[in-house]
């Protein structure tokens, strides 16, 4: 099984994180991992948007053209990486941002309202995993739990207090997503 | 040791690190940045010493005086600031010093980019600065593989006493990927560096680091016995992955990242039915000229297609080695560009249309 | 019979290369006194320039690198970090300090390396024939200032000695000259000091050698000596230009 994950969203949104933590959990569990970001000025209040690849097979490509999922926290990361889903695959859309629908039929479809779920958490800055939270409810890529130990690892001791509410946020997102229904 | 994961430009600039080096001058330029932000930051626990030069060309002398001094030193740069590095490469290269040397290629000429690239081939491969010289030159294209051959490449520096480039771009150095530090697989018997100037004490003779050959007939004598280093050089170090050959109808010569694209399009082509081979050469010089010559003898091999971001540098190449015994063919793109999949697939399935027509 | 005169150890036995009357040998001979009278011969290491003194490295008895044009205090700035208890020091003409190497040389001054440089300057590029050089003075002839120095079109003389003493990392910094003996007795006493300097670990340290290229002038030794003293010593004044104490 190869997961190969585009996320996107604008500078601040924590999109390199979310995929790090990806390839750090999934490194963890033993897979294959790459992590590839954008660069250049589009990273300095734009968009930015991160590749991830976990997989069985060693990684060839770290360039995810097809995507079997695609995360998209703000409307320009739609318009832009709606159609490097591949049939069949799956697109989160964090609908506190984005108020455009999707127009593909051929993938799965659901809205995430991440910064209203974050912010009833108390802090909006965790829109990024609540998202990742329906992405691991969706996928099962890697665990929640491998993706906190990465979390622990990424913040390091003088942060443990913010493992609680990242945790909680994980959790929001996935059951939030079982609610979806397509379209 | 366990994995961990980082980005190439850090996972290179603590391989420097773990192989001994405790010297590097560089200057800012993007996609490479990380490499001396991480130099300055470790080298200090190490004991070493980083400077942010005034410039490139600064950078690559302060390289020449330390290496010239016996310590192992590293300067790392982008295309521009690689140019601008080529004047010390040729005096470190006349002077027979070893160093080591990173490229992060970004798409010129010019100013260019800051997208990756590998436009910098030829630059690299055939002297870069004035005067007949080589710099070995090592093109990585997972950081694994970018950390192993950074660690084997002081070695290489200190065995031939001769300036070694790491090829990579910006998309390796930019990505991460699990890593392991791990102690070179092969022991390499290096010479003491008994010419280094650390001080004519009177225990061996008066120590000059120089590239100044004033009489013609000396120059000579000196540029040959470089090049006799080069020989042995090209008998010992070429390195060269073969992958998915034995039964290809067409072989793609791709190295660095776009060798991994290459790898993803091998699979597509697999599930179309059409087999692809991939040469990959790890060591862009001393280039794998036998490794082509080879297969372009095998019945079954109908053509050669070399895949870059550049106009087509390495080609050239792969045009020598396989010397007219099947047609070589070529895509690519540049500025940043990186090819895609479909595309080579589709350049691909025409090459084999023509040829086999 | 008293040997009242001999070679400093510091200096090889090979003759130098350079033009009658060129005052490159005497400054050679200054330094190489400085480094026997300090006893740090066995831990000194030279850097030498491109220019007419390009073959410093023969005359030098001492380990010694051959810098690219203009890059010696980037080379010196190398080997000093790697070896931070030897004495390193650069011989570079005006042509290489001043003009290709300005860059190098004022970096490693703000930096305060604890090197010492030895700067010639004798107004003109002598190696390739007697171009201008940055220090070249108004009105002097040259074969790229065929009508003399025109500020106009090549703008003025650079005084390197001052404008490097205005920056923080600078130690000592003396303008001296070798047109007599008198003089040339100051420009040892500077030289000496400036090792002094670097030994003390105080920073970086440059002494300025007014000297004369008489083949390039176009004068016998003598005239070049007055035409030193007379026109410019009163563009490039002597003395101590900082010094920390």
């Amino acid at each position: 099984m190869t997961h190969q994950i585009i996320i996107a969203g604008f500078g601040g949104q924590g999109i390199m994180l979310m995929g790090q933590l990806l390839a750090y959990a999934g490194m963890l569990e033993g897979k294959n991992v790459s992590w590839l970001p954008s660069y250049g000025p589009e990273m300095r209040g734009g968009t930015a948007n991160c590749n991830v690849i976990i997989s069985d097979e060693p990684v060839a490509s770290p360039i995810v053209t097809e995507a079997t999922a695609v995360m998209a926290m703000n409307r320009p990361s739609l318009d832009k990486f709606e159609g490097a889903v591949m049939r069949g695959g799956l697109l989160l859309i964090n609908s506190s941002l984005i108020d455009k629908k999707a127009s593909r039929e051929d993938i799965e479809v659901c809205y995430i309202p991440a910064n209203e779920i974050a912010d009833q958490l108390g802090n909006s800055r965790v829109a990024n995993m609540v998202v990742l939270g329906s992405f691991l409810a969706k996928t099962g890529a890697v665990s929640p739990a491998s993706v906190i130990e990465s979390l622990k690892k990424v913040l390091g001791p003088s942060k443990e207090h913010l493992i609680p509410l990242n945790e909680e946020a994980l959790k929001r997102g996935a059951e939030r997503v079982r609610e979806c229904v397509n379209r | 040791m366990s994995k961990v994961l980082m980005k190439g430009n850090e996972a290179i600039a603590e391989a420097a690190i773990q192989a001994g080096c405790r010297y590097f001058f560089g200057y800012p330029i993007t996609p490479q940045n990380e490499i001396p932000a991480y130099m300055a930051k470790r080298l200090p626990e190490v004991g070493g010493c980083f400077i942010q030069a005034e410039s490139e060309v600064s950078a690559i002398n302060m390289v020449y005086g330390a290496a010239g001094a016996g310590a192992r030193v590293m300067t790392s740069s982008s295309s521009p600031g690689i140019s601008l590095k080529q004047e010390g490469l040729s005096y470190i290269a006349g002077a027979e010093l070893p160093c080591v040397v990173v490229n992060m290629v970004r798409g010129g000429p010019g100013l260019g980019g800051i997208q990756p690239a590998q436009s910098d081939y030829f630059q690299a491969t055939k002297g870069g600065g004035h005067g007949d010289y080589h710099l070995v030159v090592l093109a990585p294209s997972t950081i694994q593989e970018a950390v192993d051959l950074v660690m084997e490449g002081f070695d290489i520096a200190d065995q031939y006493r001769n300036p070694v480039m790491i090829l990579g771009d910006g998309m390796l150095g930019q990505m991460m990927e699990p890593v392991e530090f791990r102690p070179l697989s092969s022991k390499r018997e290096l010479p003491p560096k008994t010419w280094a100037t650390t001080g004519y004490t009177g225990d061996r003779p008066r120590n000059i680091i120089n590239s100044l050959y004033i009489d013609p007939q000396v120059l000579e004598e000196h540029v040959k016995k470089i090049y006799q280093k080069y020989e042995e050089i090209k008998k010992n170090e070429v390195k060269v992955e073969c992958y998915n050959c034995e039964d290809a109808e067409i072989i793609v010569a791709a190295y660095g990242t776009t060798a991994r694209i290459v790898k993803s399009v091998i699979q597509k082509a697999k599930q179309e039915g059409i087999n692809v081979g991939l040469i990959r050469p790890i060591t862009l010089w001393p280039f794998p000229t036998s490794t082509f010559e080879e297969w372009a003898q095998r019945e079954h091999i109908k053509a050669f297609m070399a895949v870059e971001m550049s106009m087509g540098q390495m080609v050239e190449d792969v045009r020598l080695s396989v010397n007219g015994k099947k047609p070589v063919f070529f895509y690519g793109r540049t500025g940043g560009m990186v090819p895609e999949p479909n595309a080579i697939l589709a350049e691909i399935k025409k090459v084999i249309g023509g040829v086999l027509r | 019979m008293t040997k009242v005169f001999t070679r400093p150890k510091s200096l090889t036995d090979k003759p130098f290369h350079y033009c009658p009357g060129c005052t490159h040998g005497i400054v050679h001979r200054l330094v190489a006194e400085a480094i026997d009278e300090l006893d740090i011969r066995e831990r000194t290491i030279g850097v030498a320039p491109v220019g007419c003194a390009v073959f410093a490295y023969e005359y030098f008895n001492c380990d010694m690198q051959e810098a690219a044009h203009g890059r010696a205090p980037a080379v010196a700035t190398g080997i000093k970090r790697v070896l931070p208890d030897r004495v390193v020091f650069t011989y570079q003409g005006d042509g290489d300090l001043a003009a290709i190497g300005t860059a190098e040389i004022v970096h490693a001054a703000t930096r305060g390396e604890n090197i010492t440089v030895i700067f010639i300057n004798n107004a003109i590029y002598g190696m390739t024939g007697g171009q201008m050089a940055p220090t070249t003075l108004i009105g002097q002839v040259t074969t790229t200032t065929p009508y003399g120095r025109d500020p106009g079109k090549a703008g003025y003389p650079i005084r390197m000695s001052e404008m490097l003493a205005t920056l923080e990392g600078v130690a000592y910094i003396e303008r001296v000259s070798i047109h007599d003996i008198k003089h040339i007795n100051q420009a040892k006493r500077a030289i000496k000091k400036a090792f002094e300097t670097q030994l003390a670990g105080k920073g970086f340290s440059m002494v300025e050698v007014l000297s004369t290229c008489p083949t390039n002038w176009g004068m016998t030794p003598v005239e070049a000596l007055k035409w030193l003293e007379r026109n410019m010593i009163p563009c490039y004044p002597l003395g101590v230009k900082k010094e920390v104490k």
